[in-house]
């Protein structure tokens, strides 16, 4: 898409959007608490994810944010001023919401112009004509939203937000209607946007993909409270809880427990049903007990007969491929060793396709420095949510 | 008939002749009791009532004893005799509409947004709605007969506020009328709106709060827009059947400043026996509502009621 942001840059306010923060906020619905003592900061400008499952309270908080719930206890603050107990429409935020909610008695026009117009804005057409460009609908104008595809749709929603240049724009699963290529491809836009008109988003989805691709920052979601907050990088390089591990991306985890601790190397030594597996001290939850030693599956490799392992690597198995799926890139291999489990490994397709065949007796391999720590007494399987079966 | 086109062309799409016969056959046959019903019962009595509009007297007949003619004056005659109670008939029509709108909006907000998920509450307030139906419409305005009288509580009790001049009665009012039409007909104001307001999305009055519309604002830029085809049907549910009823005219009112043109349709039909100006009123009645109607409904720009 052509850049046109410069006409809604010119006016902007100042700095681009303001900062969110939310403190100690709770909300319940009856027996039922949605978002459990929630603290967070969300520094102006910034592409902030709120990622989780559904009913973990993400769209909740949103709702809480844009004043259209109210918490039961907390205060919610947008550029240093308090706005708990204000109302949605007297709040500096504007939503994308999940199913757009376009007004289907107004053109595409008229739905962009309507923030605009309670605002009593100066130069709406202008401004119209320029939110309209910047996602490329400019031609589509007089049109009903009925006689638009859901990309379209979901276009004007983001234009109809974008005009009134708010100080938080807030992005309620707004890809989810929309097919995989095509989310895809307005994954990078939203990004892009974001970036020329500078405003502080926060996304809201369940899909970790899209959190990760488009966020500067992602915070996890789990019952109600925060798992886990970082760069997509290093949340999905050095999860700190089972759940994270296992939403994030896809993860290998095996019980253990500490036998030794190397100081001067700064390793942690776990004994894992006889096998001694290193984990680096700073990449460690818990230095004593009940552990689970976790690894990322393209992280790595089989080692085939008698083939030996580098140095600095950790080393379990033998076990048996169960599986090979060949996914063009790369292969997954599923290796079943008794007593610890099924683990997943992905490998690049470097030389041509499957090295390996069902039925062959491997061990893994991979560096001990991407190995990772987890408290020992959290469930294993944590936070494997299938994402097909979300809404 | 747009459906027998779109029955011919779903079926032409392979043009095979035989199952396209057959498929006509069978929409006409599914038209046919329609289309008897109808003709026996529509477009016999209007062509009658057209022909009586121009009868005139047998000469030298008994009273009630007519004659085929082409007495065109009959027309002109009625309408220079009875204008001042067809006016009135549509200012009663008109004044009973809005009130019904202005009760009846609220209550169908009521029941398809304020008790939106609340099914059981929802089902009992539509039942309470459609209730006065159980009863008849003739004994229901006989009973605010008995309610508005002279002596009955309500008249003693506005006396006594003095809302009410001493010597000012409620019965043979156009108050009355209007109140009668208005209470009769409400229900065919509510339920159109209400089902306008029931497929309302509430998610679309979020967007409006987040857009900077304050309620008020939402209402009136999101909700009453959405809600206009029921607005404008039940605007003509009540206005219609309105402009025509003689029954709130004669019981509640049946004063020479209540008279509506039902009310003298009816004595000119079955008192007086005067069938052509009964009919030539009748019909007079009939094109004014259609010229009403179609103007208004082409003003509200929802021509797809039609």
């Amino acid at each position: 898409m052509t850049t046109t942001a410069s006409a809604l840059e010119a006016d902007a306010t100042g700095s681009g959007g303001a900062a969110l923060e939310i403190e100690r906020v709770t909300k319940a619905f009856g027996a039922f608490v949605a978002v459990d003592d929630l603290t967070l900061t969300i520094p102006s400008g910034s592409f902030f994810a709120l990622l989780g499952p559904s009913g973990c309270g993400k769209t909740t908080t949103l709702r809480m944010v844009a004043g259209l719930e109210q918490p039961s206890a907390g205060t919610i603050s947008i550029g240093g001023r308090d706005v708990t107990g204000t109302r949605a429409h007297q709040r500096p935020v504007n939503t994308v919401f999940q199913s757009y909610a376009l007004f289907p008695h107004l053109t595409v026009r008229e739905n962009v112009a309507f923030g605009l117009k309670r605002s009593r804005a100066s130069n709406i057409p202008g401004r119209v004509a320029d939110g309209l460009d910047l996602v490329e609908l400019g031609h589509l104008a007089d049109r009903k939203p009925a006689q638009l595809s859901g990309g379209q749709q979901q276009r004007v929603a983001l234009a109809r937000a974008l005009v009134n240049r708010p100080a938080l724009l807030l992005l309620d699963e707004p890809l989810g209607a929309l097919d995989l290529k095509l989310r895809r491809q307005m994954q990078l836009e939203l990004k892009r946007i974001q970036t020329e008109v500078g405003l502080t988003f926060v996304h809201v989805t369940h899909d970790q993909e899209e959190a990760m691709t488009m966020a500067d920052t992602v915070a996890v979601m789990n019952h109600g409270r925060i798992e886990q907050l970082g760069a997509p990088a290093d949340l999905y390089e050095l999860p700190r809880t089972v759940f994270v591990a296992n939403f994030l991306g896809q993860s290998n985890l095996v019980a253990g427990t500490v036998t030794e601790r190397l100081t001067k190397r700064g390793l942690l030594g776990v004994d894992v049903r006889g096998t001694r597996v290193l984990v680096p001290l700073a990449r460690a939850v818990r230095t004593d007990g009940a552990v689970l030693v976790g690894a990322r599956p393209e992280k790595m490799r089989l080692l085939v007969g008698d083939q030996a392992p580098t140095r600095g690597e950790n080393v379990l198995g033998p076990g048996v491929v169960t599986d090979v799926s060949f996914m063009g890139v790369s292969t997954q291999y599923q290796v079943e060793v008794p007593g610890l489990g099924t683990f997943g490994v992905f490998a690049q397709n470097l030389l041509g396709g499957a090295t390996v065949t069902v039925g062959s007796a491997v061990r893994l391999a991979w560096a001990v420095d991407f190995t990772f720590g987890l408290d020992g007494a959290q469930a294993r399987d944590e936070g494997t949510v299938d994402l097909d079966d979300e809404p | 008939m747009s459906i027998t086109a779109a029955l011919g062309e779903s079926v032409s799409g392979d043009s095979a002749p035989p199952p396209r016969r057959t498929a006509q056959r069978a929409h006409l046959v599914l038209l046919g009791p329609g289309l008897i019903y109808l003709v026996l019962f529509f477009v016999v009595p209007v062509a009658a009532l057209l022909a009586t509009s121009l009868y005139v007297p047998v000469p030298g007949g008994d009273v009630g004893e007519y004659q085929p003619a082409l007495h065109w004056q009959n027309y002109t005659d009625a309408i220079a005799q009875f204008w001042p109670a067809i006016l009135r008939s549509f200012w009663f029509a008109f004044l009973a509409t809005v009130a019904a709108l202005v009760i009846g909006y609220p209550m169908a907000y009521a029941i398809a947004v304020r008790a939106r998920g609340r099914k059981l509450l929802q089902g009992l307030l539509l039942v309470l709605v459609v209730a006065p139906f159980f009863t008849s419409f003739i004994l229901r305005t006989i009973a605010w007969k008995q309610i508005l009288a002279d002596d009955a509580l309500v008249v003693t009790l506005l006396h006594w506020l003095h809302l009410l001049p001493a010597d000012e009665r409620l019965t043979a009012t156009p108050f009355a009328v209007v109140s009668g039409l208005t209470y009769n007909f409400l229900p065919f104001m509510v339920l159109p709106i209400f089902a306008a307001l029931e497929r309302l999305d509430s998610r679309l009055l979020e967007a409006g709060a987040d857009l900077y519309a304050s309620p008020t604002t939402t209402f009136r830029t999101v909700t009453w827009p959405l809600s206009m085809p029921g607005v404008v049907a039940g605007t003509l549910l009540v206005f219609i059947p309105a402009a025509g009823d003689y029954v709130n005219a004669s019981l509640l009112g049946n004063n020479t400043n209540t008279a509506m043109i039902g009310q003298v349709i009816d004595a000119r039909f079955f008192k007086v026996l005067d069938y052509p100006t009964a009919a030539s009123l009748s019909v007079v009645l009939m094109v004014a509502i259609l010229l009403l109607v179609g103007a208004y409904i082409r003003r509200s720009g929802t021509e797809d009621l039609l």
